[in-house]
């Protein structure tokens, strides 16, 4: 992947994702909201694509990691979101923001203890933190419990959304393909193998959890502020699932691909509304029929080495 | 003092279907080293088997009675067992060469496909449905108090009839040893002319049979099921095994006694709200402290 | 003049089993060392000890001065050891050439903040570390597969990747783990000047664990012998050859 203008591609993303959101409300509301959806998908499965693809650390859950993004930006819109109209973008970002590194601080915290683990060890225990972290805030009382929560303001727009999809990419790409960003490669390729050439394992590790938690914080504060109302369960092993479905289906360590594999399985409900009963049957058939025929992803080409 | 002991026997009672459980996932992991995700549905399923069994078995057997239960119980088990090994031949047999997230998540796939078919309206529907009574019921009061029902003694008197059955089929018969022997070095075992495929095959069978019959216990104590049923008990079990040392029969046992007597006491006396994440803590503790579990045995990676 | 790597009565149990007990060993600046034995002797444990994937029971390792003992992998391939293994591990989904770049960060390490700004001196860092990498695979004819998948390279050129890997990270001292193995003949002599040329170009120690005879007694300065995780001799290659200890330990199992 050719990146020598990565900081102008970004930079002419964002401007290009300014400009149609100037032009939103010409656009079909139902649609558009399903454009915020692709957005903050491809937030999701870029972040986790760093921990599962790159890494090799099969994390399943990552949807915690949203709801702690998703409940900490609530929180703070809720409570400052009316002090004063022409800070709401201010405030709008930093509770993003403030979402965004409370969910890195979680990643700190599922990633260090899972260090020695491997494979099917790591996928249950990361699946287990996602379950407590869901429990959590399923007894939080102050954000509403197993009832859910409110999201007074409904920020999210084109500009948000696919704006922070765009940086998103860019940081990811960017770390990964770097000198420094052979590291997570090689950790996923061959730990003993990493480290006997200086690799700190656990640095690299715990960086990716940390990183990948962190814009998964964003990609939940911003589906807060879509949706307008949250509940602890859909923050739960399923959403993690769905995730990692768009990892897999994209191609470990595949950003492109993954990120066509976000935008089809956002867009995949719709397709699949007049059978909607069979919806979720379909989905798991599918799965199961990718991974005993091309498990490598739809879009792997794995006629050239990791770039 | 009454109401610890009471508690420690619905705790036991408990443990005991997670114990069942449990030792089917440490079956499969300690032959195949995969985590068959899938496990928890065949729990569910055999629940459901016993479900539409009860008034076909009461056409012959005098419903409830120990007879007739017994009967719905084992003929579930053995539809179960066929279940389990029909879904280890379609869908882990081809990936055996596959790495391991590759199987794993295809066990994912197939636990949601059981789990959203049985939802579907045509099949079970999601809406939990009322297990009849197969055992008869009896209140049996003890001394200063402590009430134990007749099916909490039947959950603990068919899990240790199992427990021997299983103990006798892995240490005195052939196929158990050749279970054994594939669990220590499958390479070996196969040049040793042990068809591992029938062994594997026998081994999700045995242990999807278990898995059946904890259904049932679990039904008959807490009737209403519903196609989603086996999701907890099932991550629940599973960290059993990982506590008693994965890969350890004996270990399995013991893991899902723990954790049942642990999450009933935390439950009854603490907080209740946070039964569900008695399990999950319970894990994180033991992969940091000691991940080859209580039982096991620390594994050297060969450099 | 102080030795670069002393171990010093190390040793390490497993359980009940001692798989390297008490081992003495002296490694000087720019030597060749080898260190043979029948297959179980404890050879590959010695360097998984020096490597620290294995931390002694008991004994010290000492390396420039400094104690290894307590130290993980990544900080000792830091301080200057670096290592091939027994059975090639390559990082099979890179190209040849970011195998050995992965390695060459080592001694560049450029951090998050640099990866992510992309200014000039991320541009240079990398450029410095590209030319560096190709030089190195240039010198072992290996330039060519740069691009390659790692693991479509030939077996012999896969095992002279790994060793250029672990040169990138430019080590004091090099461990080998039987380079030679699955080699023919013109391949060994080819790897007997190879790693002559290593020693003397890039002024480091090697030490060499190997089955094969007319390797080591051809370009190993002195030879220790391990059988059952203890040393049974060590001295020139003609004082080994002739030690009937050794002949014994490769004979009369």
């Amino acid at each position: 992947m050719n990146i020598r203008h990565a900081k102008t591609f970004l930079l002419g993303a964002l401007a290009l994702c300014f400009f149609v959101s100037l032009f939103s409300n010409q656009i079909n509301s139902y649609w558009l909201f399903i454009a915020y959806d692709i957005g903050i998908n491809i937030i999701l499965a870029v972040s986790l694509n760093l921990i599962n693809g790159y890494t090799g650390q099969f994390s399943l859950g990552h949807a915690g990691f949203m709801a702690v993004g998703a409940y900490t930006a609530a929180v703070i819109t809720n409570q400052f979101g009316e002090l004063n109209p022409f800070l709401s973008i201010a405030v709008f970002l930093g509770a993003l923001l403030a979402g965004g590194l409370l969910a890195a601080l979680a990643g700190l915290l599922v990633g260090i203890p899972t260090l020695r683990l491997r494979g099917d060890y790591l996928a249950i225990v990361t699946l287990g933190f996602g379950e407590i972290i869901r429990v959590m805030f399923q007894n939080m009382q102050s954000v509403g419990g197993a009832r859910g929560l409110s999201v007074m303001h409904g920020w999210t727009n084109f500009f948000w959304a696919f704006g922070f999809a765009a940086v998103t990419v860019y940081v990811v790409t960017a770390l990964v393909h770097s000198t420094y960003g052979r590291g997570f490669i090689a950790v996923r390729d061959d730990e003993v193998a990493a480290s006997a050439m200086g690799i700190s394992t656990t640095r690299y590790k715990v960086t990716a959890f940390v990183v990948g938690a962190f814009f998964a914080g964003i990609a939940g504060g911003l589906y807060a502020h879509s949706k307008q109302f949250i509940t602890p369960g859909g923050f739960g092993f399923m959403q993690s699932i769905a995730i990692v479905v768009m990892v897999i289906l994209g191609g470990m360590g595949n950003t492109i691909g993954v990120i066509i594999a976000a935008i089809l399985l956002t867009l995949l409900p719709e397709f699949l509304r007049p059978v909607a009963e069979y919806r979720m049957i379909i989905y798991s058939l599918l799965l199961i029929i990718l991974m005993l025929t091309r498990p490598q992803g739809l879009f792997s080409l794995r006629k050239s080495p990791s770039k | 003092m009454t109401e610890f002991l009471q508690q420690l026997i619905n705790g036991l009672a408990l443990g005991s279907i997670l114990a069942l459980i449990a030792l089917g996932y440490t079956m499969v992991y300690g032959i195949l080293r995969f985590i068959n995700f899938a496990h928890g549905d065949i729990f569910m399923l055999g629940a459901f088997a016993g479900f539409y069994l009860a008034p076909k078995v009461a056409t012959i057997f005098p419903m409830p009675s120990i007879g007739g239960g017994l009967a719905v119980m084992g003929i579930s088990m053995a539809i179960c067992a066929v279940i389990g090994i029909v879904i280890e031949k379609l869908a882990y047999r081809p990936l055996r060469r596959s790495p391991k997230l590759t199987v794993l998540i295809t066990a994912i796939g197939v636990s949601l496909l059981i789990e959203y078919t049985c939802q579907n309206d045509h099949v079970f529907g999601a809406a939990p449905k009322s297990f009849p009574a197969i055992f008869p019921i009896h209140h049996i009061t003890q001394l200063g108090g402590l009430s134990l029902n007749s099916n909490q003694i039947i959950v603990f008197a068919v899990t240790l009839i199992l427990l021997l059955a299983l103990r006798f089929i892995v240490l005195k018969t052939k196929i158990g040893m050749a279970m054994r022997a594939l669990s220590f070095n499958p390479e070996a075992a196969a040049l040793m002319g042990i068809n591992t495929d029938v062994v594997i095959s026998f081994t999700f069978g045995l242990g999807s049979a278990l898995a059946a019959a904890a259904g049932i216990l679990f039904a008959v104590n807490y009737p209403a099921i519903d196609p989603l049923m086996g999701i907890l008990p099932g991550l629940k079990a599973f960290v059993a095994a990982v506590l008693g040392g994965i890969g350890n029969l004996p270990g399995a046992a013991l893991g899902g006694i723990i954790i049942g007597v642990t999450e009933t006491l935390v439950a009854g006396y603490i907080s209740s709200t946070y039964r569900d994440a008695i399990a999950f803590g319970i894990l994180i503790l033991i992969l940091l402290i000691k991940p080859s579990g209580l039982l096991g045995k620390k594994e050297i990676e060969k450099v | 003049m102080s030795a670069l790597l002393q171990l010093d009565k190390a040793t390490i149990r497993f359980g009940g089993l001692t798989a390297v007990s008490e081992l003495n060993l002296e490694i000087g600046r720019n030597e060749l060392v080898g260190l043979i034995g029948p297959n179980g002797a404890g050879k590959t444990t010695a360097f998984n000890l020096i490597t620290g994937v294995y931390q002694p029971t008991s004994g010290e390792i000492i390396f420039d001065g400094q104690s290894l003992v307590g130290s993980k992998p990544h900080q000792i391939a830091k301080r200057g050891i670096a290592r091939t293994f027994q059975n090639i591990r390559l990082f099979d989904s890179m190209s040849a050439f970011d195998n050995v770049r992965t390695a060459a960060r080592l001694h560049c390490p450029r951090g998050v903040r640099n990866a992510l700004w992309r200014g000039r001196a991320f541009r240079d860092g990398e450029k410095e570390i590209a030319d560096e990498v190709m030089e190195l695979l240039e010198i072992f004819q290996l330039g060519k597969f740069r691009d390659s998948f790692a693991k479509s390279l030939s077996y012999g050129d896969q095992r002279r990747l790994e060793i250029v890997r672990a040169l990138a990270t430019k080590p004091k001292l090099l461990l080998l783990d039987e380079p030679a193995a699955g080699m023919n003949a013109s391949e060994k002599t080819e790897l007997m000047r190879l790693i002559q040329f290593i020693k003397d170009k890039f002024q480091i120690s090697v030490l060499l664990v190997e089955h094969d005879m007319q390797v080591v007694m051809g370009i190993c300065e002195r030879i220790a012998v391990l059988d059952y995780g203890v040393k049974i001799a060590e001295g020139k290659p003609e004082e080994i050859r002739a030690n009937p200890k050794v002949i014994e330990a490769y004979l009369g199992d």
